[in-house]
């Protein structure tokens, strides 16, 4: 990939963590973190549960602080609540207060900046303007996810911290969401989302930190990260392959192969080499299908088993290279996101 | 992003903010604003009304609304905010909070604010009762002193609910609620009238800050005299229970979990 990894790298961080570590007791959430992001950057912060995504942002948000190291929004420390007039964030869908009305939350919130957007005029913006004198407990799942990310923007703020902002949307409600994700992106904004839910990842940011256990295994591009895997996954039907070690007996190239009845699924940097030796081999098969991987599957090779490779170093060069994937290959991502 | 030093919106107004929005969150379950109003109320009906010696003896059954009114004080301060604030911080809206560019000063004098405007919610009843149904009597110049010495009073209770809140899980701040209330409100002379106390009692009750509260409204409402070390003792407790929650409130982080 030619692209730069970090496009605004020259300007001053928005956002910068320089060797932060915290713990919870015996646990280490995160283990000397340094990050920098860049006004107008959508990053995307991936990591399974517990990887300390969540604790990273309460950092940016001033609501803990490291155990060593310095957390920095707009050059301030973010536990002194001025550096917080630029920053929006969500609450968690579970935790709007649930006796207020729809208007009264947005006043309330918006109340703390110092020019916030008109509350009906946010309303309409995410659909909600008819809900504005509903009380909040009696809100849908989905109505409450669009109220949490118009809390994150009431303040026209120049960073968003997005925590999981869709899980558990229906596909419409979605893509409401992240129309607005984008827009405030495309105004100038910058976004730090967390998710576990790959797809969203992989729909909206530039730019992805995988995290794991306290650790940033990756940070590059999604183009980059993906790239970084960079093999392919071909599912066929063949009788002739069904046999145990048939596969790797007659196809080098293929790093990983999972047979079941004649159904052979099988992972290997060069599809187009392997088609092609498959083709001329004569073996007789049918229902050939290929694809890139997702960056479920990409994210999955690089947090599995972080005892077996070294990590992807923070600065975007791949410590593993695109050929070089892993020959040990955790079973396949579960089919969401597949269709992509 | 602008170069200058960006600022947060003045105390004041974030004060108002917050006051505003804690009031409308607690009205609206109307449960807990009758639950405090009825205890006290009931109290006067059964304990007071029924009793000629007190309900018949003008200055006896002031000092018995005062007392029931105190004590409506410390249990609604209590339990609203050492329970509420505990309850409060186990919601993820309460992190969300703490993220606006506002310090803790605005979100605690508004939780203040409110518990003095629900005090004196809490002392309405009481007052018609002993109006209507007992010889309790005060003149209004008495009864404006009162309310305002009332509301002085209630303040070291909120900052002690907020202390306990802040520093205690939900489940703990229950218990602890309970057994700080209850030999607080009757060393202090809210149950059973300081006169029949043992003398070892005396010495230790005037200590407490239910006494000191007891005694000052006592004073407010029926001109008695109030002992010497009632405003030190009162002010004293409310100077340590204001850092005792703002330690607590510094040192929390939300949940905890070891």
């Amino acid at each position: 990939m030619s692209q730069p990894a970090h496009p605004a790298r020259s300007a001053p961080p928005i956002i910068e963590l320089s060797g932060v570590t915290r713990r919870f007791g015996p646990v280490v959430a995160l283990d000397d973190v340094s990050l920098q992001i860049a006004p107008g950057e959508l990053v995307g912060i991936l990591g399974p549960n517990g990887a300390g995504k969540s604790t990273l942002l309460s950092l940016v948000s001033g609501q803990r602080k490291p155990d060593s190291g310095t957390v920095r929004l707009c050059g301030l420390d973010p536990r002194d609540a001025a550096a917080r007039t630029s920053l929006g964030l969500t609450p968690q869908e579970t935790g709007l207060p649930a006796t207020l009305k729809v208007r009264e939350v947005v006043d309330y919130i918006g109340g703390h900046y110092p020019d916030p957007v008109p509350t009906s005029e946010l309303l309409e913006q995410f659909g909600l303007g008819e809900l504005a004198g509903r009380q909040t407990g009696g809100m849908s799942g989905g109505q409450k996810r669009r109220l949490a990310v118009a809390l994150a923007l009431v303040g026209r703020p120049s960073v968003i911290l997005l925590d999981e902002p869709t899980t558990g949307l229906d596909v419409n409600a979605r893509q409401v969401l992240w129309q607005a994700i984008r827009d405030y992106h495309a105004s100038g904004g910058t976004v730090l989302l967390t998710s576990h839910y790959l797809e969203e990842v992989q729909a909206l940011a530039e730019r992805v930190v995988v995290v794991d256990q306290g650790v940033v295994r990756a940070d590059d591009t999604m183009d980059a990260i993906l790239e970084q895997v960079g093999v392919r996954r071909v599912v066929l039907h063949s009788a002739g392959l069904a046999a145990p070690g048939a596969v790797e007996a007659r196809f080098p190239q293929v790093t990983r192969v999972q047979v079941s009845g004649d159904r052979v699924e099988l992972f290997t940097p060069d599809a187009d080499g392997f088609v092609r030796e498959l083709v001329v081999s004569g073996i007789d098969f049918h229902g050939l299908e290929v694809r890139g991987t997702t960056l479920e599957e990409a994210f999955e090779q690089m947090v599995a088993a972080p005892a077996d490779r070294p990590a992807l170093s923070p600065s975007g060069s791949p410590a593993v290279s695109p050929t070089g994937a892993p020959a040990v290959r955790p079973a396949p991502a579960p089919a969401r996101g597949e269709q992509r | 992003m602008t170069t200058t030093q960006p600022r947060t919106l003045s105390t004041a107004h974030l004060t108002r903010l917050h006051l505003k929005y804690q009031f409308l969150e607690t009205v609206r379950v109307p449960m807990a604003v009758f639950g405090n109003l009825l205890f006290p109320a009931l109290s006067m009906f059964f304990f007071v009304v029924p009793q000629p010696y007190v309900a018949d003896d003008p200055v006896a059954s002031t000092m018995a609304v005062a007392s029931l009114g105190l004590f409506a004080i410390c249990s609604a301060s209590l339990f609203t905010y050492g329970l509420g604030v505990a309850e409060d911080r186990a919601l993820p809206f309460d992190p969300f909070l703490r993220s606006m560019p506002a310090g803790p000063a605005p979100r605690m004098l508004a939780r203040v604010l409110n518990g003095g405007i629900f005090s004196l919610f809490g002392i309405v009843p009481l007052v018609l009762i002993g109006w209507l149904f007992t010889a309790a009597t005060v003149t209004w110049a008495q009864l404006a002193l009162g309310i305002v010495v009332l509301l002085v009073v209630s303040v070291p209770f909120v900052l002690l609910g907020m202390g306990i809140g802040y520093s205690l899980p939900a489940k703990a701040a229950l218990p602890v609620v309970q057994l700080v209330l209850f030999p607080l409100a009757f060393a202090g002379g809210l149950f059973m009238p300081p006169q029949f106390f043992p003398d070892w009692l005396s010495v230790v009750s005037q200590a407490t800050p239910t006494r000191a509260g007891r005694d000052l409204l006592v004073g407010a409402l029926t001109g008695a005299d109030v002992y010497a070390g009632a405003w030190p003792v009162l002010l004293g407790w409310t100077a340590f229970f204001a850092a005792l929650t703002v330690w607590a409130y510094r040192r929390d982080e939300g949940r905890r979990f070891r």
